[in-house]
């Protein structure tokens, strides 16, 4: 078994079953130290599952899943987490306001040693053209788009190696879309190692943000 | 004080009561509440079940050894579990394996503290205290269990996108379950704090009522009362706690992965 020295994540072999039907199988992946992945695939392929799979939240049926070269079964899940970031295409914000959901991530264990940092943050929502306010606001009543804008910050503020972004621009307008695109380049310019995928079923917007496209073949 | 400490209630009288179920299937009727089937079932079933455990128990009180009265004690945990479940929305595979531990585990456990410990009966599974005093815990601890299940199993299908946000952060599959958690047993405690708050103010509970009835001065009813109150509680919390515990290792894997796909909608829990 020998793979890239820069292979951040792989995938070998792995196939996904639902309801007894294969959505995908011997599934070969790797995403190296500072890629941007495109992942394609028509409604139903089976991206969403893919990308659950590779944060660990759901299981293979079959393969191997590694990171770093180790594979997931012999890394503690927070932690591996902590460094392979998921954003789900729907956002979730807990009750309270944008900063209780920035202030989210800190009261984890697995994050002990880190502190919210409420300078970088305003700085980061300068950036995206939101004002002051935009901190107290209530984060259940932000449009789709803010949402998915709040939980990326909210993510990146624990520094993940990877990220995987679920269809992040479904809901957003094209302002929204460019925060959220300069936002990860800001990211990924953070560190050599850090990489990206994102999933889409249309093709223009990918082309922008990728390098390379990786297509996920419903396997009939 | 004569034979009898009490007035016995014959079979004429016992009718006279039923007849007191007019008023319930007259206003079903007036009301078109379409309850008076479900209404006559159920007094009959109670009627009957009554009756007989009343046979049973009078069996049963002349029992000497502990070893059958240890089997009548788990099959009545084992029906407490079962109907726990019953009453639930979503099921799990081994979902009654940790009803029937939890009641099972959670009842013997206060009961036969209090056998031994508080009211110190001799021999300590004397049927005429151990069976009457495990059957009030049961009730209220299966009670506890299922309200307490089902509100953990609806946490989790409804939440799922907040503990999988909160596990995709880096959480623990604790950290991630602990506000369900707290939740589910906030609820299934709610009856039995409600039952203490308002005990002898607005409801006089029934073993008090039935000993002073049986000729017990009401002094001493009192404390079996406070004695049997702080066993149910006790009881729901630990059975509750147990339950809720055991569903969830079921339902957050060693993985730190919330497992929804093993949860199943029951299409129409039973009453």
């Amino acid at each position: 078994m020998h793979h890239d020295d820069d292979a951040l994540l792989v995938v070998q072999d792995g196939g996904r079953q639902v309801e007894g039907r294969w959505l995908w199988r011997g599934f070969e992946f790797a995403l190296r130290a500072g890629e941007r992945v495109a992942l394609m695939g028509p409604s139903g392929s089976g991206k969403t599952l893919l990308l659950r799979a590779l944060a660990g939240l759901d299981a293979l049926d079959e393969g191997t899943l590694m990171l770093r070269g180790t594979p997931v079964e012999r890394w503690v899940m927070p932690s591996y987490r902590s460094h392979v970031a998921y954003l789900p295409q729907r956002p979730v914000m807990i009750e309270g306001s944008v900063e209780d959901n920035l202030r989210l991530p800190f009261t984890l264990g697995a994050h002990a040693e880190r502190r919210y940092d409420p300078t970088s943050v305003r700085a980061t929502v300068e950036r995206l053209g939101r004002g002051e306010t935009f901190l107290a606001q209530d984060a259940l009543e932000l449009s789709g788009g803010e949402q998915q804008l709040v939980a990326l910050v909210r993510r990146l503020q624990l520094e993940p190696t990877a990220l995987l972004l679920d269809e992040p621009s479904a809901s957003l307008d094209d302002d929204s879309a460019a925060a959220l695109e300069a936002l990860v380049d800001d990211w990924r310019t953070g560190a050599p190692e850090r990489a990206v995928v994102w999933t889409s079923h249309r093709g223009e917007q990918l082309d922008r943000v990728s390098d390379r496209l990786v297509r996920l073949e419903a396997s009939a | 004080m004569n034979d009898l400490a009490y007035v016995p209630i014959d079979l004429g009288q016992l009718l006279l009561a039923s007849a007191l179920i007019a008023v319930n299937v007259a206003l079903s009727f007036a009301l078109r509440l379409g309850l008076a089937r479900s209404l006559l079932v159920a007094s009959v079933r109670m009627t009957a079940q009554l009756l007989l455990i009343g046979l049973v128990l009078a069996w049963v009180f002349a029992l000497e050894r502990p070893l059958p009265i240890l089997a009548i004690a788990l099959l009545m945990s084992g029906l407490a579990g079962v109907s726990a479940v019953q009453r639930t929305q979503r099921r799990f595979a081994g979902v009654y394996l940790d009803a029937l531990v939890s009641v099972t585990g959670a009842s013997f456990v206060v009961t036969g503290f209090a056998l031994l410990g508080i009211v110190r009966v001799d021999p300590w599974f004397d049927a005429q205290y151990s069976i009457p005093l495990l059957g009030m815990v049961l009730g209220n601890v299966l009670n506890g269990i299922s309200l307490a299940l089902d509100r953990f199993t609806e946490g989790v299908t409804q939440q799922r996108g907040r503990i999988e946000l909160l596990l995709s952060l880096g959480a623990t599959r604790w950290e991630a379950a602990h506000a369900l958690i707290s939740d589910a047993l906030r609820v299934g405690m709610i009856p039995t704090v409600n039952a203490m708050m308002v005990m002898g103010i607005v409801s006089l509970p029934g073993m008090m009522t039935g000993q002073i009835l049986a000729g017990a001065a009401p002094a001493d009813a009192v404390r079996y009362q406070i004695v049997i109150m702080f066993m149910i509680a006790a009881a729901t919390a630990l059975g509750a706690f147990g339950v809720v515990l055991l569903a969830y290792r079921r339902l957050f894997d060693a993985r730190h992965r919330l497992r929804s796909d093993r949860l199943q909608r029951v299409p129409r829990p039973q009453r």
